[in-house]
């Protein structure tokens, strides 16, 4: 056992020297390297992170979602329904939301309004969220003057400024009472956007869904675990297609690598000759030249992945947030929290580790078993 | 199908190690025609230099194969998320009927693969090359795993509907229910336990043995293998109910989750190592009378025993330690 690693200490020791012996092709090879990793962990850390927000911010939203579908669209939904559906065994609460988009032509951009129901906000008063308060550059007791739905326009003071954990969904939120919500938008009272259901056990979810579809035809329920399970896709998907969409320059990365390994120069050729004469074998050199490749793979693979690790938690993705994130005017300011795992290890390995080294294995080979004397000549 | 990345790189992996393998046959058919150690004509000269290389690409083959198990589990546990009643691996891979034949190929191939490697390991110690038209038959033989998981996987992800409604380790590992998950969690845990210990002291008295005597290689693999299937049985019917501490909770796989202290990796990674090592054993035992390897054989042979005897005993340990520290009491009940 010790003389085995003592052996491969050995190699690796000449290999190393032998690749700071030409520093530029190895350096260039590695920034090439590294440029790939860098490129496919920020996608896989971004995504990631967005998938993992997206469970943080929908782990507290209720279990069941009912709306009522009128031809087809999103209507609103009368607080009689809550009586209609009666009794469900499972549930262990139920209530009306109000909630709306609202456009605003002077940013430019969509505020959700939202009338919460775990705080109460006096009648004139809103909360904003953060990125609202940045555009329009709001503060606590400032006013905020909104044309609402009959055409007269509504001032609202500025009760306090939304700071949350997740900016990605309260950043274009304005809080608001419902006596404002209903006068703002002109939803009569018993009528409400939507109607949330709280379920305790998981397993009966569908079974009350069921129940409800029955009992009030009209409406559709929207079960929190689907959405979770859609997001989960979308973003699977994504990352997939971006993962698709980088093939050509994996693909033009193993073409590099298969050349700058089967294109050694004479000095090489001649390297390897000698060692062959003064008594390697060729499964020597091959072990030598795996160590190469191994110590190129493991700093390109540790240099592209720290990149991208600052790249997308610190940067929070500069590079392309816009196309995995989505657009819009009121950008939340976003920090995604970092998050590792080995899945993304492994399959990124595969994605670069695995194609390099098998693009080197037939010129390795083939600089292995080439003739001492037919390279010194 | 899903396109995700972790998919499409098991795709990936899976597509090129059936092409490295298929080439690997080729030359397999080639050296077993024509291979001839003392002939010095320039096709020999080229097949010597060629086994170079295709012992190269079989061995990595082989270790993309291992990471690419590793990968196929964890990524199955990974999208339990997505199937309305998957919880586990265990849910996914019932998603479709491809998952679980997509799995035992995977370990089947890595057995295999250990086999081979020692095979050629010790081949290649020896001067003469002894075993190289035994070891590229085996190739042959190998191939079809190869090619059969790499279609099985390939259907896997491609009938993969998320609206299935898949059905988890609570109903699959059920005493009550059909099939061999069913089989295996209706075991009396005393009776796996029992043949688990048997199966143990039977890997190390034949494995003292061989240290001993230099003999009985194939035994020890035998009782290897004996071992590593009973602790399946074993890890569904009883050891995995004490990690869960719920004398109902049979999943093989939910071990392996951050809840349970990643025990199961420390279950199986020992356990597989061990019964890798045993296979290597069997495969080089009938061999050992060859001239050029009586040396090679009985001094390798000793290695592996001895390391597949040490992974196994933690194995043993850990499985013990599950069992000790676990607050489930079923004295009375199982005992």
């Amino acid at each position: 056992m010790k003389r085995l690693l003592r052996r491969q200490a050995c190699l690796l020791d000449f290999t190393l020297s032998s690749l700071a012996r030409r520093p530029g092709k190895n350096l260039g090879l590695l920034l090439v390297y590294g440029l790939i990793v860098f490129l496919l962990a920020s996608v896989m850390l971004f995504t990631d992170a967005l998938r993992s927000e997206a469970r943080q911010v929908l782990a507290r939203s209720p279990e069941i979602i009912l709306q009522r579908v009128v031809a087809g669209r999103h209507a609103l939904i009368p607080a009689g329904y809550l009586e209609r559906m009666g009794r469900i065994r499972g549930v262990t609460a139920r209530h009306g939301r109000l909630w709306g988009y609202f456009y605003d032509p002077a940013v430019q951009a969509n505020y959700t309004l939202l009338v919460p129901r775990n705080r109460r906000i006096a009648d004139g008063e809103i909360v904003v969220g953060a990125g609202i308060a940045r555009t329009r550059g709001l503060d606590r007791g400032d006013f905020l003057t909104l044309r609402g739905s009959d055409g007269t326009a509504r001032s609202f003071r500025v009760a306090e400024r939304l700071e949350g954990e997740s900016e990605l969904v309260s950043s274009d939120l304005i809080l608001l009472s419902e006596a404002d919500f209903r006068a703002f938008f002109g939803v009569p009272e018993g009528l409400y956007t939507d109607l949330v259901l709280t379920v305790r056990n998981p397993r009966e979810l569908r079974k009350v869904a069921e129940k409800l579809t029955l009992r009030l035809p009209d409406t559709r329920p929207i079960l929190r675990d689907e959405i979770l399970r859609t997001y989960d896709a979308i973003f699977g998907w994504r990352q997939g297609i971006v993962f698709v969409l980088l093939a050509g320059a994996i693909l033009a990365f193993v073409i590099f690598a298969w050349d700058k390994a089967s294109g050694l120069s004479a000095e090489e050729r001649r390297e390897i000759g000698i060692l062959k004469a003064v008594g390697w074998e060729t499964s020597d050199v091959i072990r030598m030249k795996f160590w190469e490749g191994a110590v190129i793979s493991l700093s390109a693979f540790l240099l592209g992945y720290l990149a991208a690790y600052a790249h997308v938690f610190y940067t929070s993705a500069a590079l392309f947030e816009p196309v995995l994130k989505g657009w819009a005017v009121l950008y939340p300011e976003f920090r995604p929290l970092p998050r590792v795992d080995g899945l993304q290890l492994a399959t990124l390995f595969f994605f670069t580790v695995f194609p390099y080294t098998l693009a080197t294995i037939v010129p390795i080979w083939r600089a292995a078993t080439t003739d001492p004397d037919q390279v010194m000549r | 199908m899903l396109l995700d990345p972790s998919i499409l790189a098991l795709l990936i992996v899976s597509s090129m190690v059936s092409l490295m393998m298929s080439m690997a046959a080729v030359f397999g058919v080639q050296v077993m025609r024509h291979w001839d150690i003392h002939s010095g004509s320039e096709r020999q000269l080229r097949l010597e230099r060629r086994t170079y290389l295709i012992s190269t690409l079989v061995a990595f083959s082989f270790i993309a194969e291992l990471i690419s198990l590793l990968l196929y589990v964890y990524n199955a546990e990974q999208m339990s998320g997505r199937f309305v009643g998957a919880m586990c691996a265990t849910g996914v891979l019932n998603v479709d009927p491809w998952g679980w034949p997509t799995l035992y190929l995977k370990i089947a191939i890595f057995f295999a693969g250990a086999a081979w490697l020692t095979l050629n390991r010790v081949d290649n110690r020896a001067p003469d090359y002894p075993l190289v038209r035994i070891k590229y038959g085996l190739l042959l033989l190998i191939l079809p795993l190869v090619l059969a998981e790499s279609v099985t996987q390939a259907l896997f992800f491609l009938q993969m509907d998320p609206d299935v409604i898949t059905s988890c380790c609570g109903s699959l590992f059920s005493p009550e229910g059909k099939g061999v998950a069913a089989e295996l969690s209706g075991i009396e845990p005393g009776t796996a336990m029992a043949l688990l210990a048997l199966a143990g002291l039977a890997t190390l008295l034949t494995g003292v043995w061989y240290l001993w005597r230099r003999r009985g290689g194939l035994a020890f693999a035998v009782s290897g293998l004996a071992t590593f299937l009973l602790a399946l049985v074993a890890i569904v019917s009883c050891i995995a109910l004490y990690i869960y501490e719920h004398p109902h909770h049979h999943c093989p796989f939910c071990i392996l989750k951050s809840g349970h202290d990643f025990l199961g990796y420390w279950l199986y990674i020992p356990l597989f190592i061990a019964t890798a090592l045993a296979m290597g054993v069997g495969a080089i035992a009938p061999f050992a009378r060859r001239p050029s390897l009586r040396q090679v054989i009985p001094a390798e042979g000793r290695r592996f025993v001895l390391l597949a005897l040490v992974f196994l005993s933690l194995f043993y340990l850990i499985a013990g330690y599950a069992i000790a520290r676990s607050s489930l009491t079923m004295v009375g009940v199982w005992w």
